[in-house]
């Protein structure tokens, strides 16, 4: 599995806050993403029914999860695939490694895919002596730089155009030296050329898979730049590699939930290539690969099921939660340290690789509520990621001297009385330290707050002691 | 027997009571004057919102459940507050799920809280305050009003009425200020980062005057105003809807004073 | 890995499903899934836009497709297409020669009519246009519905630089919904084409600054010919 750097959140953020071109790649969420979302909602009025009907759908599947995991694996292969259940990175890996090996492949093409992420997948196939390369624009520009995805729909999201150029010239050898790399346009020019030759000297294809449909043995892709359907159909094994909870009983659910994916995702109304696979070629096709493999990972999924995390099986990794979250927008996707950013990841990650691992992360959230807001499956993303401080808070993970604070507080909260008299005192000092400008520079112990920003003085009477002189007929102007 | 005046028992918050006492009384004057009689129950502390979202559940029973008592005899609650009425109405019945003896009571607390702005508009009917301010002001939308209580016309509604007040609106009153209670001070550069983006917005819309029904928000956007030097004054929307500017310089005070 | 481990972790995870939810091994799927499965429908909610007239929806799919960037031709009848596609492919300056679909529906076209120079099979990287049929248009989004088989190599719809598509108007339906029942009727229940492809619009990406380019590893230029055989059949 991928190393984490979630532990570091905090010095993760403070690079990321300085880093002027992740700063500006940020700014293009707004203008781009958020705003393209927003205008396709707008011309269709049924899409909150729509969210209504894809929760529905996926809350049916999933409590029927075994039911259609067991109807997908008899009908792939009932049309000639391979199914590979597998609980962990490991085995995924394990068995993705094998098929390769009994092809006798030399290189193994890739599609997008956030699960290959997860499980560390092209690390794990380089050191097997297989050429692996990302064919998805965004994949393949990260993959030459070293990088992990920051995005789960936009991986290069962080990246500008002039370190795109820099990778390539470095990359693409044989190439004019004077070639210009300036605009967007020539670079992809560039890589659909390059990528080209490796469609044709293709092995082994691997995809993800948006949805797995019971129904017929399908699995789905939902790309934009046919680079999925030229690595599944060009290459002699295709193996989709997909969790559990992709699987949806219907060709018309999975239709149903394609209406509010790429609205979410990207603001379109579908996204330029839908894919239906489903098994190996057949004996009077023309082209098409000749095995096909499905992948089935739980990694800690199983476990999901039944417990206040469930709902975040619904996810269909749109990424619009990410594209809205000011957190996100803050600080970037590298900075939550692991595969998945934003608060899908807050809420996922944790699961995946323990909450004593990726803490931080449901833990920065000002609870806004801008991702469920967005959520076209209506998973409650800071009511799960509450749910994490709790356990947090449960196995003594927070910090000692903030859970003494909060149960000193706490102490204090449940005592009218004494909190009348302390909250009075404190008032009154507080007012005092202003020395009549209403505000405080520096407060000690509240670094936190007053590092950034002013600490707003207290006026100097509780409300309640003026409400109480009110009352009693001592009260002044008030 | 339904007595002439709804009966209001105020929740103060717990920042209010401590930092703004004007803003209480600018809420108990609107409620009067929309026809409610107002009380306010003195063992009241805090809503246990910030135990809540620290995952310590036991804590935020232990403060929460007094109140549930303490307001039960009130026709309505009302919170100067979207954050802490949306943690009675939201979060309550959620936070004492598993003790069914407390369900009813919950639920019937939850039922009758509302933020205040909204409580004006929606249940009193007000379309009107006779309030007087002269200029420009900006409205910032606190999360937790706009998201779990569907504040957002209700202000701007009654800020529309006052004579002389004009709304500039910010290029994104619907984004988080950054506060997120305890989260401004375990995360304060992620914090600070974003309550900078705030106040670029309040600074380009040329109001003189921002205003927000959470202060919580205020506290946090006037601190950064302040930091920076802003002439911006920062009021809780009560303030300027009761006609009590007077009452209490803006938070953090006046520029230069 | 031997076989054993692999039945093991089917199982461990199969197994640890049904502890989640609460299940006893062996149970058999209750109705609301069997018969899901067995009579798919049409979920409650689908938009409205596109229950429409027939004729209406085919404007619809014109305006659709077009705000993806395809173009749209239309002739009235089967021996225009050849013209159709060589005016296409003039106007665009791209090269007169062609890769088509065995398919009869665009095989046996009068080609000869034209200058193209026109073979039959799967797409190669020599292939700079494609011409194929479509198994159908969803007006909905403006796509085309693309079926896989002997008679239609997937190749086709993704490696040449130009895609031509030709639809007849009488395979132009609302929904995606229509669309598998079409397939249903055609295919049987449960049967699917080895890939069948909904296409809304050339290929795109937006991964270098977010700044949208067509044509990244698929179709540059999507061109649809709709055939109009709704007033033929009159």
């Amino acid at each position: 599995m991928n190393v984490s750097t979630s532990p570091k959140f905090k010095e993760n953020v403070h690079d990321a806050l300085r880093d002027e071109s992740l700063q500006r790649a940020l700014g293009r969420l707004k203008s781009g993403f958020q705003v393209n979302r927003a205008n396709a909602i707008s011309k269709m009025p049924e899409f909150e029914a729509l969210r209504d009907q894809a929760r529905d759908i996926k809350n049916h599947t999933l409590e029927n999860l075994d039911h259609y995991l067991l109807k997908f694996e008899e009908n792939v292969k009932a049309n000639g695939g391979h199914v590979h259940w597998c609980a962990d990175a490991a085995e995924a890996r394990e068995v993705v490694a094998k098929i390769c090996r009994d092809k006798d492949a030399k290189s193994v093409l890739k599609g997008k895919s956030m699960i290959s992420e997860e499980i560390g997948l092209n690390d794990f196939l380089e050191k097997q002596d297989l050429k692996v390369v990302e064919t998805d624009l965004g994949e393949y520009i990260i993959q030459l730089r070293h990088e992990p995805p920051s995005h789960i729909i936009a991986p290069a999201i962080h990246v500008h155009k002039e370190q795109v150029a820099e990778s390539f010239r470095e990359t693409h050898k044989g190439r004019d030296p004077n070639r210009s790399l300036v605009e967007p346009r020539e670079l992809l020019d560039e890589a659909r050329d390059v990528m080209r030759e490796h469609f044709f000297a293709a092995d082994v294809g691997i995809t993800g898979a948006n949805f797995l449909i019971a129904e017929t043995g399908s699995s789905v892709i939902v790309t934009n730049e046919g680079n999925g359907d030229l690595t599944q159909t060009l290459s002699r094994v295709h193996i989709a590699i997909a969790s559990l909870e992709k699987v949806v009983p219907t060709l018309e659910d999975a239709s149903s939930i394609l209406r509010v994916l790429a609205r979410s995702a990207t603001g379109q109304e579908m996204s330029s290539y839908t894919t239906f696979s489903t098994g190996p070629r057949r004996s009077d096709d023309l082209d098409g690969p000749e095995e096909y493999h499905v992948i089935l990972l739980d990694n800690g999924r199983s476990n999901m099921l039944g417990t206040e995390f469930q709902d975040m099986l619904r996810c269909i990794r749109c990424a619009a939660c990410m594209n809205h979250c000011p957190v996100y927008g803050a600080v970037g996707g590298h900075a939550y340290g692991w595969v998945y950013p934003g608060p899908m990841g807050s809420v996922l990650s944790p699961s995946l690789i323990g909450v004593d691992e990726a803490g931080h992360l449901p833990n920065a959230s000002t609870f806004c509520g801008k991702c469920e807001e967005v959520c076209p499956m209506r998973i409650p993303l800071p009511k799960m990621m509450r749910h994490w401080r709790e356990r947090e808070f449960e196995k003594h993970l927070s910090p000692a001297s903030f859970r003494y604070g909060i149960k000193t507080w706490a102490f204090f909260a449940s005592k009218p009385k004494l909190y009348r008299t302390v909250t009075g005192i404190a008032s009154k000092v507080l007012s005092k330290m202003s020395r009549g400008k209403g505000r405080i520079a520096k407060l000690p112990l509240a670094g936190g707050w007053t590092d950034m920003r002013d600490f707003p003085a207290p006026e100097g009477k509780t409300f309640k002691q003026l409400w109480a002189e009110k009352q009693s007929g001592k009260g002044g102007s008030k | 027997m339904t007595p002439s005046k709804p009966r209001v028992g105020l929740f103060i918050t717990c920042l209010v009571d401590m930092f703004r006492p004007t803003v209480g009384f600018s809420a108990v004057k609107l409620l009067e004057e929309a026809g409610c009689e107002v009380d306010v129950p003195m063992d009241q502390t805090c809503c246990g919102q910030p135990a809540f979202n620290s995952g310590d559940n036991a804590s935020a029973r232990k403060v929460a459940r007094p109140l549930i008592n303490m307001f039960a005899d009130y026709d309505y609650v009302v919170a100067p507050s979207g954050s802490c009425a949306g943690m009675i109405k939201k979060h309550f019945p959620e936070l004492f799920a598993d003790d069914p003896l407390m369900a009813e009571k919950v639920q019937a607390l939850s039922d009758k809280t509302y933020e205040l702005v909204s409580f004006l508009t929606d249940i009193m009917k007000v379309d009107g305050v006779p309030a007087e301010f002269d200029g420009k002001v900006t409205y910032h939308d606190s999360c937790s009003g706009l998201r779990e209580l569907g504040v957002k016309e209700q202000p701007r509604k009654l800020l529309n009425s006052i004579k002389g007040l004009e709304i500039a609106e910010l290029g994104e009153p619907e984004s988080c200020c950054g506060f997120g209670g305890t989260f401004c001070v375990k995360y304060p550069e992620i914090s600070g980062k974003m309550v900078g983006d705030k106040t670029r917005d309040i600074t380009q819309t040329g109001a003189k005057t921002l205003l927000a029904g959470d202060l919580g928000c205020l506290m946090n956007m006037a601190g950064k105003l302040a930091r920076e030097g802003s002439k911006v004054e920062v009021r809780h929307v009560a303030e300027v809807l009761a006609d009590m500017t007077m009452a209490a310089p803006p938070i953090t005070g006046k520029e230069g004073e | 890995m031997s076989t054993a481990s692999k039945v093991t972790s089917r199982d461990a995870i199969l197994g640890r499903i049904r502890k989640s939810l609460g299940r006893a091994t062996g149970e058999t799927a209750p109705s609301s899934v069997t018969e899901r499965l067995a009579s798919p429908k049409a979920n409650p909610v689908v938009p409205k836009r596109a229950q429409i007239a027939p004729d209406q929806q085919v404007e619809l799919f014109e305006k659709m497709a077009t705000n993806v960037n395809a173009t749209v031709g239309m002739v009235v009848s089967d021996g225009d297409i050849p013209r159709e596609i060589a005016r296409f492919l003039a106007e665009h300056n791209l090269p007169a020669r062609i890769k088509i679909s065995p398919d009869s529906a665009v095989s046996s076209l009068p080609w000869s009519d034209t200058a193209l120079e026109v073979s039959t099979g799967i797409a190669g990287a020599e292939d700079v246009v494609s011409v194929t049929p479509s198994f159908a248009g969803v007006a909905e989004t403006g796509s085309l519905m693309l079926r896989s088989g002997a008679d239609t190599p997937y190749t086709l719809n993704m490696l040449p630089d130009t895609h031509i598509a030709v639809l007849r108007v009488s395979d132009v339906v609302g929904t995606y919904e229509d669309v598998w029942a079409r397939l249903r009727e055609k295919e049987g229940h449960g049967n699917m084409p080895r890939a069948f492809l909904w296409v809304t619009g050339p290929s795109r990406t937006g991964d270098i600054e977010q700044t949208i380019q067509l044509g990244a590893h698929g179709p540059r230029r999507l061109h649809i010919v709709l055939v109009d055989d709704t007033k033929e059949n009159k």
